[in-house]
């Protein structure tokens, strides 16, 4: 099972450009490797990540062989008054082979 | 102390005298105890392993937030907390918080008269998971073993060492000594020829570190995951092409005795970051 890191601040202001850190657990498995044996290690790596605020994208990406293991995506999001008034939510969804999917959520609270 | 009765003549009279000097002194023989020599230190400066590391691998490993090691300790501190199987207690139940075991990875390998050997902290875990939880053996370097030394030895960072070198474990120690200077495999290397005879210097691409286990279970970018302080060992030896010992090998958990007294100050800084 992934074990997941998200680092955001707690509050921020509405229209304020926030930093989101993110990490993951996935060995980011090449396809491209043999064991000690010789034989072919089959590919095995997150396909995609994004990340959603009040269910909007904000910020998507595609994640290829060339990321190393455990990847590690930090980004930028304008926080917009969200349907909540002075709640928002970002959720995270990390997808990849063999149907992985990650999923967490956090709340923060927006200021006028 | 036990100089002082190593140096008993033969007379009653001069026994009884430099008993009496001896308990004076504030030194009390005890029964059966043997003149041990305190082991002596080769080196005079001793230096992290993270002085060895680019500075961009150091900043990975100072970040709370970006060091890769911390996933596992994340998964350690739910293991903690979490109950194996319905109706088994968590270790949490009979350890307390995990905070409360501060201090605790610095006293390890630790001597365990009942199976009149070394345990590394690892192994405690391994154990307590068999014995008290009841549940399965695991490989050595599984996930769960793993993450819990991480969060356990996490949990003592900035913590020196402070191993019992004395009693039942000094012939141990003696022997994670002696390993330390014999010199094995293909190439004819002892620990000491790399780590203290050229520490600091180049051995092809490689800057030599001291070998210090402060860091250890580590994050290694070469294997893109943590690992043990016995991955490590077994690495060194397949360097020096030598036949590795298995995971958990007495004569590793020996060695881990003699390098957590040979690390003397250094503070624990698990999981750290290493090329």
């Amino acid at each position: 099972m992934a074990s997941a890191r998200i680092a955001l601040p707690a509050a921020a202001r509405s229209g304020e450009v926030i930093e989101i850190k993110t990490l993951i657990t996935h060995p980011m498995e090449t396809g491209y490797r043999r064991d000690v044996l010789g034989r072919a290690i089959p590919r095995n790596i997150l396909t995609q990540f994004e990340c959603r605020f009040d269910g909007a994208t904000v910020f998507k990406a595609e994640l290829r062989t060339g990321i190393a293991a455990n990847p590690y995506l930090t980004f930028s999001a304008r926080v917009e008054a969200g349907t909540v008034p002075g709640k928002g939510t970002f959720e995270f969804i990390w997808l990849g082979q063999h149907d992985f999917v990650h999923r967490e959520s956090r709340s923060i609270d927006i200021l006028p | 102390m036990t100089l002082c009765i190593a140096k008993v003549g033969r007379s009653t009279f001069f026994r009884s005298l430099l008993l009496l000097m001896a308990l004076l002194s504030g030194c009390q023989p005890q029964p059966g105890e043997h003149a041990v020599q305190p082991p002596t230190r080769t080196l005079t400066e001793p230096m992290s392993g993270s002085r060895f590391q680019s500075a961009e691998t150091q900043a990975l490993q100072t970040d709370e937030f970006a060091n890769p090691g911390l996933l596992w300790v994340d998964k350690g501190r739910s293991l903690w907390e979490e109950e194996p199987r319905d109706e088994v207690a968590s270790c949490q139940s009979c350890h307390g918080n995990l905070a409360d075991m501060r201090g605790v990875a610095s006293r390890y390998p630790v001597y365990d008269a009942e199976l009149d050997r070394l345990l590394n902290l690892t192994q405690r875990v391994a154990r307590c998971r068999q014995v008290h939880q009841r549940q399965a053996p695991l490989p050595y370097e599984a996930e769960p073993l793993l993450a819990l030394t991480a969060a356990l030895t996490h949990e003592s960072r900035g913590l020196p060492f402070e191993p019992n070198i004395g009693g039942a474990a000094r012939p141990l120690f003696d022997a994670g000594e002696a390993y330390f200077f014999q010199r094995r495999g293909q190439m004819n290397l002892a620990c000491h020829h790399c780590h203290e005879v050229n520490a600091g210097r180049m051995l092809r691409g490689d800057l030599l570190s001291q070998g210090h286990g402060t860091g250890y279970p580590a994050y290694r970018l070469q294997w893109q995951t943590l690992g043990s302080l016995h991955r490590r060992l077994r690495f060194c030896n397949q360097g020096i092409r030598a036949e590795p010992f298995d995971y958990g090998a007495a004569a590793y958990v020996n060695l881990e005795l003699y390098l957590a007294w040979r690390a003397a100050q250094l503070p624990l800084e698990a999981p750290a970051v290493r090329r």
